[in-house]
């Protein structure tokens, strides 16, 4: 039985490392802008397609996955710079449908630049499974929480040690603020949809060897990424991380013990209940506005 | 007098020109296309069933055409793309039934598809040539609706047999939510106790799933002697791979459903040592010299190889079978008369296809029996015939 569950609790920890870095994506949107960006997944499955593209056209692996990632922060700069930055003066709401249009356009698009069919990426390493106390685990899943866990530790960097870095948690805290004191907001939202674009690209590059790649896999990345990010908090950094895993292991525990037809469900479920019990997240400050 | 010289010119320039469009008519008429409708699934999660088939009755058609065209008149294929939507599908029957007129319909790609379509179908009645597998599309037998390709029950059947023969019964049930994968789940739990086989497990995966470890773990401890797949789609390939992952290594047996080259090339090697039914169509070069099935299915195999440079799917090979069942039909009957082409197609007797001899009748509109599936394995990337 023990082994059972730590194959559960592998399997979850796998899919929580992507659902963190997606979540990433959305507290890093939301901070810079007050608004949800529900393009994050597609921006996901262009890191994931793209790759496939490159290596189809004979590039190496190591050079094939930065250079798709890289594709698809351009991809997520042009339409910051298109469809959100003429639009920044609107309210939230019209920003958060905005981004909407853009997922739906994004798929559009994916489709037609890739088609319909569905796309494996090779093992980064090898495909042989390794035990561990009766479970086993793909080298790959290893790469995901290790690909994962270093971003999170650059992202903690580039936070704390870089003047840009500083300047976009000065905005999460008071836009306003930040802009008496000279910070270039705008300048700070475009850096983010290119930081949250190379997070949710890295998550779709780390994953496609083991759970194939599609036009149409950002939805359910997307969605799942936005609960856990409400799971932890909108807009925390650590809660980002911390609701990814906690939703990656509560869908690998619920599959393997209670019912696996209804895995999807979870995800869904832990919003609702989010939204109903605790609308702040697990590590969200409770919010005030002034009268 | 000028008046009625004119009255006269006029009349006969009348007559004139109604003669010349009445042959014309007539010329026009006896010229009219047979039309032949079809709506498929060529995008979206059953692209892998619908992008050969739409190929196939493309290619045919163009041939037949070629070739004179049937009983005189040419083929015209009107398609429609449903993308695997039961209610597109619907909407697509439906125009092809009372916009573009069509003479029959050679098409529904899913079971889904195929179903959301037959009432339509019986109501107006035009013969229905279905490309899906669940048996449920045949039984009841109705009046109007036929299908291709062979049902899952016989896939259920031809697995347990082969099961028999290497004296393994304690079976472990892995599917998938879609209509195909419920509807074989339910026949082989119907019918496994005829063939002396014992359900231990019986897990299930939403169709978008991206990880079955945990139901492959828990079949791991279910004193299985093999396990069953019955699905359609990228979960029966990522079962397969989870299946080497959690280190399982007791057979594995897939669907007919996913008896293509996609299946293989997103498995990857863990697909190796997999067995599955199929059509003779996969190995159409390792059949014996003297086998029924083999200048039809090396005849098919070139023409789509010549035309498309891909490999033939046994789906493609279905809907051959569809688009000649349908015309040595309207060959037999004379005519495109709707209950003339429907009778014809009921006393189909002796066609050899690429799913196998069909031979149909009043109660079954199939035709197929078990010799038409041959037990296939996954060896090297390749499809292996076993004996």
């Amino acid at each position: 039985m023990g082994s059972a569950w730590l194959q559960f609790i592998a399997s979850g920890l796998t899919a929580g490392a992507i659902y963190a870095l997606v979540a990433l994506g959305f507290s890093i949107i939301y901070n810079a802008s007050g608004a949800i960006n529900f393009a994050q997944g597609e921006f996901v499955m262009i890191g994931g397609m793209s790759a496939v593209t490159l290596l189809a056209l004979g590039l190496p692996l190591w050079l094939a996955l930065p250079l798709a990632v890289l594709a698809s922060v351009l991809v997520a700069l042009i339409i910051e710079k298109l469809a959100i930055e003429p639009a920044r003066h609107a309210g939230t709401v019209t920003l958060i449908i905005i981004t909407i249009g853009v997922a739906l356009f994004l798929r559009g698009l994916a489709q037609l630049v890739w088609g319909k069919g569905v796309h494996r990426l090779p093992s980064f390493s090898s495909e042989q499974p390794i035990e561990w106390l009766g479970a086993t685990l793909l080298p790959q899943s290893l790469w995901v929480m290790g690909g994962a866990a270093l971003a999170v530790v650059a992202l903690s960097a580039f936070y704390g040690h870089t003047l840009l870095g500083k300047a976009m948690r000065a905005t999460s805290y008071n836009r306003v603020a930040a802009q008496l004191v000279g910070i270039n907001t705008r300048g700070v939202l475009f850096a983010s949809f290119g930081l949250a674009a190379g997070l949710g690209a890295l998550g779709g590059v780390l994953i496609a060897p083991i759970a194939f790649t599609s036009y149409d896999a950002g939805i359910m990345l997307g969605l799942k990424g936005f609960a856990a990010a409400m799971l932890g908090g909108l807009g925390s950094f650590a809660g980002a991380v911390l609701g990814g895993l906690v939703l990656g292991l509560l869908e690998g525990l619920g599959a393997g013990l209670v019912s696996s037809a209804y895995k999807d469900a979870i995800a869904f479920v832990v919003i609702l209940l989010v939204l109903f019990l605790m609308p702040q997240g697990l590590l969200g400050g409770r919010g005030s506005e002034r009268v | 007098m000028r008046f009625l010289t004119f009255v006269r010119t006029r009349c006969a320039q009348g007559l004139l020109a109604g003669a010349a469009a009445l042959l014309a008519a007539t010329a026009a008429w006896a010229q009219a296309p047979i039309r032949v409708g079809a709506f498929l699934s060529v995008t979206g999660p059953a692209a892998f069933l619908g992008d050969p088939e739409l190929k196939t009755l493309e290619l045919y058609v163009e041939r037949l055409n070629a070739e004179g065209g049937v009983l005189g008149r040419k083929l015209q294929l009107v398609a429609y793309d449903d993308a695997g939507d039961a209610e597109k599908a619907r909407t697509f029957a439906k125009r092809l039934l009372e916009q573009d007129k069509v003479d029959l319909i050679v098409g529904g790609s899913t079971t889904g598809t195929t179903m959301a379509v037959v009432p339509m179908v019986e109501q107006a009645g035009v013969p229905f040539v279905s490309l899906a597998g669940a048996v449920v599309i045949v039984e009841p037998a109705k009046k109007w609706v036929f299908k291709t390709p062979h049902t899952d029950r016989m896939a259920c059947e031809k697995i347990f047999v082969d099961l028999q023969s290497r004296k393994l019964s304690k079976v472990a049930l892995i599917s998938g939510s879609g209509g195909f994968d419920k509807s074989m789940r339910g026949e082989c739990l119907k019918v496994g106790s005829k063939h002396g086989i014992e359900f231990v497990a019986d897990e299930t995966y939403g169709a978008t799933d991206t990880d079955m470890t945990a139901q492959l773990t828990k079949i791991k401890g279910s004193g299985a002697q093999a396990v069953l797949n019955a699905g359609f789609g990228q979960g029966p390939a990522i079962v397969t791979r989870n299946y080497r992952q959690v280190g399982l290594t007791l057979p594995l047996y897939q669907s007919h459903g996913v008896a293509s080259k996609e299946y293989i090339k997103l498995s990857g090697s863990a697909a190796d040592g997999v067995r599955l039914p199929a059509a003779a169509l996969l190995v159409a070069d390792q059949l014996a010299a003297g086998d029924a099935q083999k200048p039809v299915v090396a005849g098919y195999t070139k023409a789509f190889a010549d035309k498309y440079k891909a490999d033939v799917s046994s789906f493609g090979g279905h809907a051959y079978d569809g688009l000649m069942l349908a015309v040595n039909a309207i060959k037999a009957a004379g005519s495109t008369d709707k209950a003339k082409v429907r009778d014809a197609l009921e006393a189909t007797k002796g066609y050899v296809g690429t799913a196998g001899v069909v031979n149909m009748s009043a109660s079954d509109h199939m035709g197929l029996d078990l010799s038409a599936f041959r037990m296939l394995e996954v060896r090297n990337g390749n499809w292996a015939l076993v004996n």
